[in-house]
Order: structure tokens, then C-alpha cells, then sequence
């Protein structure tokens, strides 16, 4: 008698199956998001240790390094200290992703809405596929492209070389058009049924569903998608140093040849020797670039918590 | 489901044993001697061309040739992660290389022209001229002679071994004007054949009918030239290896150095052999005649 | 002010408008890209081995090097980038903690690959001793493409109805068991958006591998499939430029006087190949979906 009580209380204290499968879950999937957290905190180590060496090691104020207009890390100038003023690239790396996420934006969530809420059969069947082709073709085509259609466009119709921010503007919009689109679309589709039932029952037209329930409801999702299509135009090196123009001065207009912290830091790395200045500094525009990201990041949040739906 | 772990077991157990099966019969020859070369693009054709020969002759030894850039392979070479590292540039021209641990193989010598779009209309300038326009004193080709369309100008990235050669030799020493910076050849090339108003500088196996090569003070840029130092926009192409090299690192650079891809290799692909020169030039930039040139 | 109806159809005809020329621009770049590519097509082409500075030089290699590299790459980072996301989706608490990591992961995708494949050349390539080889590029890859993946997979996990959670909880089952057998099957086909968007990017990626799969393509020898032969197809320790590299590699410092033909054939082939790539994803995952959910 005192014996089975004890067995079962055994079977009973014991973890049933499915509870070991939840703990063994829980921990393949925990250490698989230890393992990225390793890899981003290493990247990010990696570039902060080499970035920050310009300031540590190579003693270049970091005010001389955020506010200087000339950028020629090879060369000293007059006071015997070296150029290295990555002024005209941050402004080009802002401007130039400002303006393609301004621009793609619209673009984007519109398309997303047609092929979500309009006419889905038509969106899955083509635009869809379309938009998961363009991711793939690699930077460099996109840059030829840009090269022998935007760049001579724009010489035609705003004069100049046709080299600057306007032509990357143009080249970087097709370029993150896709992604924004298809993440927009899975933001969209993450709208429950129901909200947009319940909004036409109660009287409000297609247009209104859209615009105050199911943006309103995806605005999360919309900005992820935003986010990251910024965050592509940001890291994009290849293509937009083919029509930028890719000349380290400040960008006086759109259609003057001007630079991004990424097209500088492309054509420069594989011709700097490890642990020069010039190679230091070129990491340390790396390290701009992540921050900058960061903030832009917070910035987008902080309107995409403003938007949501209460 | 003790059937499907079953089968599970015998799957893995085949796959384990299929692969000590590869292992133990791989070509053992295969896994011999192998080195590696990272640098330069612009030099990574001719090694990489003459890499495949050697490897053709000598079975058994594997020849990895990279890119990376000139930086990278005197990095690389510096750090002792590679066996080779191929440069534009003589190895003493960066400050923060120790070139006097590293061993200079010459392997060749590349020509350096200006090239300018077609439509200015200019295939001659001189010294003076070439300056100015590099150093942003004259804005607009009418002022040298050509139609007026404002100069565009093209620079390769800093630290590029072509742009140093040119801005030493082509520019006397003078700084081009900060300007559009590209990392290649082509890309340089295309830009220039496209903008109207571009000039730029490649090597001579670049040029080709998009675009115009221009004469220096009269004087072409041919081969013939460069031999006798009347063309002065020229470098040496460099293999570095940390120390004296051994093994198979010495075999294949005195396989590249060999009349088998000098007389080869090196031509077809647009470079000059340093035995046609008439020259030899130091990391100074200092010119000596050579005595009875072949 | 307008009368909602009339609004309505003011704004459906907008998005039409927009929709349209979204993809009308797509479509002239993809008819740009295969029309100057198509004609350069031949069999010879897709299967020859390239030539360093001779014309008719093929892209055979490189182009089963795109493949073998992306279902390396694949193999590797979509069980961490899927594992990852079902911890934050299923048992990540909603703190700063949590917001942090999302945040690193998304700043990380707007690094320049270039970086990530300086990186992995450092890492890889020099201090693990991997060399210039398929497998350092297959890492680098996953650092580049672990981001996006994770977020996809996350935001698809997201999009499947909480009834659907509810109801696996409902019948008795662990949250681990909800998430693998009820979510998971009922988001197939949205993280095969996230995976065919993610093999985009590691089919056209050049710059992360110029410093880690290398750009050199070693002749390969189609009969050997013994994974620890050098010339073999299936070893991963063997340099392998893709077909992306390649491009990248021939507009650069290409001397080959076809450079501009073999680019442009280059490109179409990329093209299809994803294409291809696409449709096949689909195709297994719509039959993966009905056996999982028996839809």
C-alpha cells in the first residue's frame, strides 16, 4: 500500500513529457538567441574597438572628427594634424537615406495595402514575386543601371555631371522597394480579420477601413519594415558609390557630387594598411554609422508609438 | 515510433560511415603543399592566370590567389597570414609597414595613362597643363585647348597604388583636388567614357576605344616608352613575402619571374617585363640606366 | 470636404496609381536586366569555366558555387535564426532587456557588408584558420543574414491568429508544443517570404564574400564527389567565388575583352536562377504546409 502511494507520487513529481520537450525547447531556442546576441555584441565590439582606436590611439578629436569638412587621412594639414573630418559623408549618408526612406515609404505601403486589402489575388500573383526577384540582384547591377540610366537622366534634366545625391536617391528607392514592400505586407496581413469586419459593419468605407483601423493597427510592423529598408539604404556601399559620385565634400545640392560614410569606407579599406590612421578612421566611419542607425532607429519607434492604435 | 528511430539510426550510421569512407580515400596527393596570395586586384589576374599554369605542371600543389586590395596584402604579409602578398606599391611607400622585414619580387611593370572622354577633343597635354587640371586650376577644357565643357575629374580611392604612381610621376608630387573617388579600373573606365568632361587615369590595359588615351608633352603612352622612362607614369608590380621565401612560395615566384610567364603571361595581359626595361627605379622614385638592356 | 465615397474611390484610385507604377519601374529593371543579358545565353556559358583575360569565358562554377554556398548558408542560419525567433515571440518577456536585443539586431542589418565580410576575413578566415573557403563565406553570410531572418520569422509568427495559440493551449499542450505544432505549420508560407528574401540577398551579396569565400573560382571536377577532394563540388574548404563576385570582379578589374557581355549574360542568370530558386521554395512549401496543417 505505502509503496504505490509512493510510486505515483513519483509519477505525479515527475516532469511529464511534453514539460521536458517545453524545458528542451526553451533552451535550444534561448541559446539560439544567445548566439546571435554573441554575434551582434561581437561585430559591434569589433568595429567600437577599431573605430575608437582613431581617438585612443591615433589622439584625433572627436569634435575635429564630427565637425571637419575635409577628409584626407593620409595627408596632415597645417597644425600637423591629419584630415580627417567626416562631416560631408555623415551628411551624405543622412541625407541620401532620408530621402530614399521619404520617398519609398509611400511607395511601399501603398503598394502593400493594394496587394493586401485591394485586390490580393492580383498582388500575389505578380507583384509579389517581382518584388522577392529584385532583392536579389546584386548591388553592383543595380549601380550599372543607375549608372547608364539615372545618372545620364539626371545630367539632362538638372545639368552638372548627373554624379550626386539625387541619382542615389533615385538608385537606393528601387533598391529598398522591395524589402519595405514585403515586410509591409506580412505587417498588414498581421491585422486580425475581425478589425476590418468590425470597422465596415459599422458603416465606414474601404478607404476608411484602411486608413484609421488597419495602419493604424500595423503601424508597428510598418515601421519595423521602414526601419529596415533604411537600415539596407544606410549599409548600401556598391551601388550608391557608382552614382553619388562618390567625392568627400560637402553636399552643396542634391545634384553635386558627394559621398556616404559607407561609399568611403568601401573604396578606401582594401587599400589602407590594418592599424594605420587611415585605416583606424575608415573603421571609425563604420562606427558613425552604427550609431546613426541606432538613432535613427529610436526615432521611427518613438513616431511608430505616437501612430498606434490606442 | 521506435521504427522511425530506427530508421533514423541506420540513416546517420550510413551518412558517418560514407564519410570516413570519403576520408579514408581522398586523393591524398591533393591535400599537399598549398599557399595562398591576397592583395592587389589589379596584380590578381597575371598571379592568378600564372597560379592555374604551375598548378597544371605541378600536381599536387594548390595556388589560392585573392583580391583584397594592396592595404590587405601588405597587412596580410606583415602579420605572416598569408604566404604571398601581392602590391601596387613599393611596400617602404606606407608608413606603418616594416618593409625592411619583407622581401621585394618584381614581377612586372604597368604603364599609367590619363584617359579623357571622347568628345573634348584632347589628346595632348603637358606636365603643366595636367596639373592644373588635377589641382582644379582650370575648371573648363576650353582653357587647355579643348570644347567647352567644365572638367570632370575622376580619382581612384587614396592609398589605390595607381593613383600614388600617378599623382608621384603623372602630377609631379602635387595632390589632386578632392573629387569622385572609384576603387577600380572599370569602374573608372565606364564613368569616364560616359560623363562628358571626365578624365581619369588607368593602366594602359584598360584603354581601350571607349575611351581617349592622352600623349604628355608629346610623348605617347606606348610601351616602347616606358622602357626608356620617356613615358614616367609607370610602377612595378610586387610579390612580398615575409622573409627569404621557401618552398613552394620561392618555386612559384621563380616561376613568375621566369621567361616561361614573362614572356607569356606578363605581355598578354598588358604589362611590361622588368628585363625589357631600360630603367630601374628605386622606392624613391630615383631612376638608374641599366647597362646592356635585352 | 470630400463625402466619405468619393473619398473612397479618390483613394482606391490612388493606390491603383501607385500600385501600377511600383511595378511598372520593377518590371523595366527586369526587363532591362534579361534583355541585355538573354541574348549572351548559351550552354556553353552556363557551363564553361571562366577565363581570366581570354573571351568566352563561361560562369559553370560560379554559378553552382551561388547554390552550394546559399544552401550552406541556409543550413546554418535559418535553425539559429528560427530558434532565436521562437524565443522571442514565445517566451521573451515584454522588458528592456527584450527591446534592446531587437534593436542590436535591426542596427546590425544596416552595417555595410563590407564590414561583416572584413569581419569574417579577421575572424574566419585568418584566426580560425578556415581560409579563403566556401565556409567562411557560408559564416559571413549567417552574420549578415541572421538579422533580417530573425525579425521575418518573428513577424510571421506574429501574424498567425491567437486563437489559434489559444486553442493549442486549450487542448493541453506546452507552449513549446503550441508554437511547433500549431504556429509554425500555419506560418509556412510567410517565413518562406522571409527565407526566399533572405536567399535573395546571399545570392546577390558580393561584397561580404570578396574577403572570405575569395574570388577565385578553381576549376572543379564534376565526377569527384568526395567532400575532402580539393577539386571536388562538395568540399566546403575550397575557395569559391559566386556568381555575384563574379560580376562584381569583371566590371571592376576585368580585362577579358567580352567583360561587358559576360556581366550583362552574368546578370540574367542570376536572375533566373532566383527565379528558379523561387518557385521551387514555393512549391515545397505549399506541399509542407498542407501536410503539416492538412489544409
Amino acid at each position: 500500500m505505502m509503496k504505490s502511494t509512493q510510486q505515483l507520487e513519483q509519477q505525479l513529481k515527475r516532469h511529464s513529457k511534453a514539460a521536458k520537450l517545453e524545458i528542451w525547447g526553451k533552451v535550444v531556442s534561448f541559446s539560439a538567441l544567445i548566439l546571435i546576441v554573441a554575434v551582434v555584441v561581437g561585430i559591434i565590439g569589433f568595429v567600437a574597438s577599431k573605430g575608437l582606436a582613431t581617438f585612443f590611439t591615433n589622439h584625433v578629436s572627436l569634435w575635429d572628427f564630427l565637425s571637419g569638412k575635409s577628409w584626407n587621412p593620409g595627408v596632415t594639414d597645417a597644425n600637423g594634424k591629419p584630415e580627417v573630418g567626416a562631416l560631408p559623408m555623415i551628411m551624405g549618408s543622412f541625407l541620401i537615406t532620408v530621402l530614399s526612406a521619404i520617398v519609398a515609404t509611400p511607395f511601399a505601403i501603398g503598394t502593400a495595402v493594394f496587394m493586401n486589402e485591394i485586390s490580393p489575388n492580383k498582388g500575389a500573383k505578380i507583384l509579389q514575386p517581382v518584388t522577392e526577384l529584385l532583392v536579389g540582384i546584386p548591388s553592383v547591377v543595380y549601380g550599372f543601371i543607375g549608372l547608364s540610366v539615372v545618372v545620364p537622366a539626371t545630367r539632362a534634366i538638372f545639368g552638372g555631371s548627373g554624379f550626386g545625391i539625387l541619382s542615389g536617391t533615385c538608385v537606393l528607392f528601387v533598391m529598398i522597394l522591395p524589402t519595405v514592400t514585403s515586410m509591409s505586407v506580412d505587417a498588414l496581413r498581421a491585422v486580425p480579420r475581425y478589425y476590418r469586419e468590425a470597422s465596415l459593419a459599422l458603416g465606414a468605407t474601404q478607404w476608411q477601413t484602411i486608413y484609421k483601423v488597419v495602419l493604424r493597427a500595423a503601424t508597428p510592423g510598418l515601421m519595423t519594415a521602414v526601419v529596415f529598408g533604411m537600415a539596407r539604404a544606410f549599409g548600401e556601399a556598391l551601388a550608391v558609390q557608382m552614382v553619388i559620385g562618390n567625392a568627400a565634400l560637402m553636399p552643396g545640392s542634391l545634384v553635386d557630387p558627394s559621398s556616404t560614410l559607407t561609399s568611403v569606407l568601401t573604396t578606401g579599406i582594401g587599400n589602407t594598411v590594418m592599424g594605420s590612421l587611415q585605416n583606424n578612421a575608415l573603421w571609425s566611419l563604420a562606427l558613425v554609422l552604427l550609431l546613426m542607425s541606432l538613432v535613427f532607429n529610436l526615432i521611427v519607434r518613438l513616431i511608430g508609438r505616437k501612430g498606434r492604435l490606442q | 515510433m521506435s521504427k522511425k528511430r530506427w530508421w533514423q539510426g541506420l540513416g546517420l550510421l550510413i551518412i558517418v560511415g560514407l564519410g570516413l569512407f570519403a576520408y579514408q580515400t581522398r586523393e591524398v596527393s591533393h591535400a599537399g603543399e598549398s599557399i595562398t596570395a591576397v592583395g592587389s586586384t589589379a596584380l590578381q589576374p597575371l598571379v592568378e592566370a600564372a597560379g592555374e599554369e604551375y598548378t597544371s605542371d605541378h600536381l599536387g600543389t594548390f595556388i589560392n590567389v585573392q583580391g583584397g586590395g594592396t592595404g590587405t596584402g601588405l597587412s596580410q604579409i606583415q602579420e605572416g597570414a598569408v604566404q604571398i602578398g601581392n602590391s601596387d606599391l613599393f611596400a617602404g611607400e606606407q608608413k606603418s609597414i616594416r618593409a625592411d622585414e619583407l622581401v621585394d619580387h618584381r614581377v612586372a611593370v604597368v604603364g599609367i595613362t590619363p584617359i579623357i572622354n571622347k568628345k573634348v577633343g584632347i589628346n595632348n597635354l603637358t606636365t603643366a597643363q595636367l596639373i592644373q587640371v588635377f589641382t582644379g586650376k582650370v575648371t573648363n577644357w576650353k582653357q587647355v585647348g579643348g570644347a567647352n565643357v567644365p572638367i570632370v575629374l575622376i580619382n581612384r580611392a587614396q592609398g589605390s597604388g595607381t593613383r600614388a604612381t600617378f599623382e608621384q610621376f603623372g602630377l609631379a608630387g602635387h595632390q589632386s583636388k578632392t573629387s569622385q573617388e572609384q576603387d577600380s579600373s572599370g569602374m573608372v573606365r565606364q564613368i569616364v567614357a560616359t560623363t562628358p568632361g571626365a578624365i581619369s587615369y588607368v593602366a594602359f590595359s584598360y584603354v581601350n576605344n571607349t575611351v581617349q588615351d592622352v600623349a604628355l608633352n608629346k610623348v605617347a603612352p606606348t610601351e616602347a616608352n616606358v622602357k626608356t622612362n620617356d613615358w614616367k607614369i609607370w610602377s612595378y608590380e610586387h610579390l612580398y613575402t615575409k622573409g627569404q621565401p621557401t618552398g613552394l612560395t620561392k618555386d612559384f615566384i621563380r616561376y613568375v619571374q621566369s621567361p616561361a610567364i614573362q614572356k607569356t603571361l606578363v605581355r598578354q595581359l598588358g604589362y611590361l617585363s622588368p628585363d625589357q626595361m631600360k630603367v630601374e627605379r628605386n622606392v624613391d622614385g630615383q631612376i638608374k640606366q641599366l647597362g646592356g638592356a635585352k | 470636404m470630400m463625402n466619405p465615397k468619393t473619398q473612397n474611390k479618390v483613394a482606391i484610385g490612388t493606390l491603383y496609381g501607385v500600385a501600377g507604377l511600383v511595378v511598372l519601374i520593377l518590371l523595366a529593371l527586369l526587363g532591362y536586366i534579361l534583355v541585355s543579358g538573354l541574348p549572351q545565353l548559351s550552354w556553353h556559358f552556363l557551363t564553361a569555366p571562366a577565363k581570366a583575360f581570354l573571351k568566352g569565358g563561361g560562369v559553370g562554377v560560379q554559378l553552382y558555387n551561388s547554390f552550394y554556398l546559399l544552401i550552406l548558408a541556409m543550413l546554418i542560419s535559418f535553425p539559429i535564426a528560427l530558434g532565436a525567433a521562437i524565443y522571442l515571440y514565445e517566451y521573451a518577456k515584454d522588458n528592456w532587456v527584450t527591446t534592446t536585443i531587437r534593436t542590436a539586431i535591426e542596427i546590425l542589418s544596416s552595417l555595410p557588408s563590407v564590414v561583416v565580410g572584413l569581419f569574417g576575413f579577421l575572424f574566419f578566415v585568418v584566426k580560425l584558420r578556415l581560409g579563403f573557403s566556401i565556409l567562411s563565406g557560408a559564416f559571413a553570410l549567417t552574420f549578415f543574414n541572421l538579422p533580417l531572418l530573425t525579425r521575418s520569422i518573428e513577424d510571421s509568427l506574429r501574424t498567425i491568429d491567437t486563437t489559434q495559440r489559444e486553442g493549442g493551449l486549450a487542448l493541453g499542450l506546452s507552449r513549446w508544443e503550441t508554437v511547433t505544432r500549431v504556429i509554425l505549420p500555419a506560418a509556412v508560407p510567410s517565413i518562406l517570404t522571409g527565407v526566399i528574401l533572405s536567399a535573395g540577398r546571399v545570392f546577390g551579396e558580393a561584397a561580404a564574400l570578396i574577403y572570405t569565400a575569395g574570388q577565385s573560382a578553381p576549376a572543379l571536377d564534376f565526377t569527384d564527389w568526395n567532400p575532402f577532394n580539393i577539386s571536388s563540388p562538395l568540399n566546403p574548404m575550397r575557395p569559391a567565388e559566386t556568381l555575384a563576385v563574379h560580376i562584381w570582379k569583371i566590371n571592376s578589374e576585368g580585362i577579358m575583352p567580352d567583360a561587358k557581355a559576360i556581366s550583362s549574360g552574368s546578370s540574367a542568370v542570376l536572375v533566373l536562377a532566383i527565379l528558379l530558386f523561387n518557385f521551387a521554395a514555393r512549391y515545397l512549401g505549399k506541399r509542407l504546409y498542407k501536410r503539416l496543417t492538412s489544409a
